[in-house]
């Protein structure tokens, strides 16, 4: 039986991807949704520690241009092992840093193939699709698929109480104080 | 006074799976190829290994054993690339397979009430019963995938 052809565009059109790997795996994505690369190191004084119950994957945040930014650990997003992250990407139009291990190289995608249909879970939330490099097959990742809107939601929540619990424990430490 | 039986023969491919063997519908073959390199990328459906490259295609790899022989294949020859139906659309997945297939015609029970969702049917061949299988039942998919959803996926993916 004969399938019509792969989708793929009509043109060959490319696009520029960084290959970056996150808890080992290779992975690609856009340069046009990485904004900035940091290291981590260079990351970290700016991050703010948070815990949100159920998000094991978010343990920082970032306050940038008047917005909470969440770091989101690529290898426990994919469900990955957990490996040494040394750069961050900071993506375009989310509110997501991505922290990855490195990153491999520069390359241009001339097809991207829709995730196969059988893929059926949540990966179709976290990949573009797929795309054939050097003889290897490489997921291609949705900028918008490492968090969801209910999962910023939760962590907007969770810095929220962060930031009222502070408050109230200083005010407390005032008024102890100026009762002393 | 001459009695004709019309057999409805139909082509099915034979396969091989451990032990057992199953047929699966010709019309739902493409083709039977040597095991190449599976990439691997992280994803939650079951069943489904990675992918392989077929003719320039990415072509998902799917373990049917443990479903139909409740272990996983110990050793596998070929990829049977099997047509997997999605509502309207269609695309190719690779089924491992123990030895070779064999191309025969045969006709077709149809499963009954008590059969699981994957048998569609039985074909009698060599003296064995054998399984047809429907694969949209027995593979992993969308059960209901909005064909909206699809385009907007496939424009996305054009992007």
């Amino acid at each position: 039986m004969r399938l019509a052809p792969p989708t793929k565009a009509k043109s060959v059109r490319t696009e520029q991807i960084i290959l970056f790997r996150a808890g080992g795996q290779l992975l690609a994505i856009s340069s046009a949704s990485v904004q900035e690369v940091r290291s981590v190191d260079s990351f970290a004084g700016s991050a703010t520690e948070i815990s949100a119950p159920g998000l094991p994957k978010v343990r920082h945040s970032v306050l940038r241009n008047n917005e909470m930014l969440y770091v989101v650990n690529g290898a426990l997003h994919f469900g990955l092992p957990i490996t040494p992250a040394a750069l961050v990407f900071v993506l375009r139009k989310t509110r997501t840093v991505l922290l990855i291990d490195g990153i491999e190289k520069m390359s241009t995608m001339t097809h991207l193939q829709a995730l196969p249909r059988a893929f059926c879970h949540e990966e179709r939330q976290w990949y573009r699709g797929l795309t054939a490099l050097d003889q290897s097959v490489v997921p291609v990742v949705k900028p918008e698929g490492f968090l969801t809107s209910e999962e910023i939601a939760q962590l907007d929540a969770s810095v929220l109480a962060s930031v009222l619990a502070s408050v109230a424990a200083a005010t407390d430490q005032s008024a102890t104080g100026a009762q002393e | 006074m001459t009695l004709t039986i019309e057999l409805d023969l139909q082509s099915f491919v034979l396969l091989r799976l451990g032990e057992r063997r199953f047929a699966v519908s010709a019309k739902h073959i493409a083709e039977l190829v040597a095991p190449s390199r599976i990439f691997r990328f992280p994803h939650k459906t079951p069943k489904i290994e990675g992918v392989i490259l077929r003719r320039g295609r990415i072509v998902p790899v799917c373990d049917v054993a443990e479903r139909l022989l409740g272990k996983r294949l110990t050793s596998r020859r070929f990829y049977l690339i099997a047509v997997r139906h999605y509502g309207p659309a269609s695309e190719w997945m690779a089924l491992p397979v123990t030895g070779e297939c064999e191309l025969i015609n045969a006709e077709i029970t149809p499963a009954g009430e008590s059969d699981a969702p994957h048998v569609a049917g039985w074909i009698s061949y060599s003296g064995d019963v054998i399984e047809v299988l429907n694969l949209d039942a027995l593979t992993p998919g969308p059960d209901a995938m909005p064909l909206a959803g699809n385009l907007l996926e496939t424009q996305e993916a054009l992007r």
